[in-house]
């Protein structure tokens, strides 16, 4: 199987903290899909996520199985970085290198033997578009923002790595725009996978699955209902957006 | 009785993984697979203990001190597995200092092992010649701290040194990829004492401030000497 070829991926339950089993039938993620992981801290958000990035066969804490297209998949998607469709972005994943951003960019697309010499700029453009602090090719990763480190990776999966499935775990504090996230996983057809807290990536969700206990307590798809408020959420999320900006550009709100 | 020799730099995350690993044979059988283990370090080590309270195992350690870690390893071995087999162990892991990048730990019965931490750079493995190069297996830990573009270069760095070498990548607190590891475990022939041999060729004793002369400068000594300008290495085990 390519990266090209995945569909969809399908989880199947495993146990409760408790032991008990996990009462779902299965969840289906689709290419396209915008997924949020909900519940309190403790609940097992992160090793829901966990399972997916490792293809769990029974082997994991949670004892779930992760299918893909409906298979087992094969052992390289988890034994070899380069071929794992799976990009996994934390509040602890950070870039390392002493390296400009064109050159950090350039030294993944050489790993990936990728001769399109386009690929760099359009992954700053991407990432560009998912912050406001604008990146340069010519800085330092090391020293971008979390909110620039965060957008930069997201772009990277997208493009560099071009992994179907992007795994976002608690990232929101990082100042993105998660909108414009979910919007370019449409554009590109890949799956997102968010934990969040957030309420507007929860309810911008095609699925929201809640957790409780270590176990997939419910998955809820948005309602008719809740459309209206989440209009209403966006408009608050801009105006923090703006105010945001403008308390760090040392202005007064007021104005 | 199964042998593996766990190296790495300190802080790589070889006794994470060593947890991970008796871990995974305690789940399956703690009557089956009873483990040993020994702690060789330089001057202070807690392992023995942590491990020992943590899985109710036999473990030991010792202190090199002035002695080269690899050196003392490799002279307390065959004691170890004589130790080991007297605790009915079926598996003997030993968990080197990690401090010489000279020297390699590994022998040619068992399972050598280097830990590597995914956050030590792109370029340490470049830098660390036999312990990557005599290894039968690289784990590369903390791969949930850095970003996707610097695993799949640090995974090409390890292949320049080593490239028939087998690399797991873990988040060693986790667990993850362990499956494929505790694969290779599992797999393991038991070692046949009188057959164990010191895999690499120790640069031991070549000259004569390895025996303790502390003067500078190669005028002072005798051995395999070099100047400044002799050689990019100063030296290179034949
Ligand atoms: N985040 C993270 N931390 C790790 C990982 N592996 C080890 N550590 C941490 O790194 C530190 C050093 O690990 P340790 O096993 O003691 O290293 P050793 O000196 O090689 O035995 C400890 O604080 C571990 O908890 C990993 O895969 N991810
Ligand atoms: N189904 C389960 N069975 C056993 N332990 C679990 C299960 N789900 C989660 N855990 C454990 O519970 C702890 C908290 O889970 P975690 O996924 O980190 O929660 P969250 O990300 O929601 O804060 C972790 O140590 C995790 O390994
Ligand atoms: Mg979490
Ligand atoms: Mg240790
Ligand atoms: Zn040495």
């Amino acid at each position: 199987m390519k990266h090209a070829e995945i569909e969809e991926i399908t989880i199947l339950p495993g146990r409760k903290k408790d032991g008990e089993a996990e009462d779902f039938g299965s969840i289906v993620i689709t290419l396209g899909e915008t997924i949020s992981i909900v519940g309190p801290t403790g609940s097992g958000k992160s090793a829901f996520i966990n399972d997916i990035e490792m293809f769990a066969q029974h082997d994991t804490v949670t004892g779930r199985t992760i299918l893909v297209n409906g298979e087992h998949p094969p052992e390289e998607y988890v034994r070899d970085p380069s071929k794992k469709p799976i990009a996994s972005i934390t509040q602890n994943t950070q870039c390392l290198a002493d390296l400009l951003v064109k050159n950090f960019l350039e030294m993944h697309a050489r790993a990936r033997k990728m001769v399109d010499c386009e690929v760099i700029q359009k992954t700053i453009d991407l990432a560009n578009e998912f912050t406001g602090e604008k990146i340069l090719p010519g800085m330092k990763v090391t020293e971008l923002s979390g909110g620039q480190t965060r957008a930069l990776m997201i772009a990277d999966a997208t493009l560099i790595s071009n992994t179907p499935i992007i795994l976002l775990d608690e990232i929101e504090n990082a100042g993105i725009f998660k909108d414009r996230v979910i919007e370019c996983v449409k554009r590109f057809r890949k799956a997102v996978v968010f934990v969040t807290h957030d309420p507007l990536i929860a309810l911008l969700s095609d699925k929201r699955i809640v957790m409780k206990n270590g176990a997939v307590e419910k998955v809820l798809t948005p309602k008719e209902e809740e459309k209206p408020i989440l209009k209403r959420i966006m408009l608050m999320d801009k105006r923090m957006d703006v105010i945001r900006e403008k308390i760090r550009q040392g202005e007064s709100i007021c104005d | 009785m199964r042998l593996i020799i766990v190296a790495g730099p300190p802080s790589a995350g070889k006794t994470t993984l060593t947890r991970q690993i008796i871990n995974g044979l305690q789940n399956k059988s703690k009557n089956k697979n009873k483990v040993s283990y020994l702690k060789i370090d330089v001057v202070r080590a807690f392992e023995d203990e942590e491990l020992k309270k943590e899985f109710g195992i036999p473990t030991k350690k010792i202190y090199s001190g002035d002695l080269c870690p690899d050196h003392a390893g490799i002279m307390v071995l065959r004691d170890a597995v004589v130790w080991a087999e007297e605790n009915e162990s079926d598996l003997l892991i030993v968990e080197s200092a990690g401090l010489c990048l000279r020297c390699s730990p590994y022998v040619t019965e068992g399972l050598g092992i280097v830990v590597l931490s995914a956050i030590s750079g792109t370029n340490t493995p470049l830098k660390m010649g036999p312990m990557i190069t005599l290894a039968d297996l690289a784990v590369v830990t903390k791969i949930d701290l850095i970003s996707q573009a610097e695993r799949e270069v640090f995974r090409e760095k390890i292949k320049e040194v080593n490239g028939n070498i087998d690399i797991i990548e873990t988040n060693a607190l986790q667990g993850t990829g362990m499956r494929y590891l505790m694969r290779i475990v599992d797999s393991l022939s038991d070692i046949d004492k009188e057959k164990v041999m010191l895999k690499g060729e120790p640069p031991l004793g070549v000259c004569t401030i390895c025996i303790g002369k502390k003067d500078i400068g190669w005028q002072n000594h005798f051995g395999v000497i070099r100047r400044l300008k002799d050689a990019d290495y100063l030296y290179r085990g034949d």
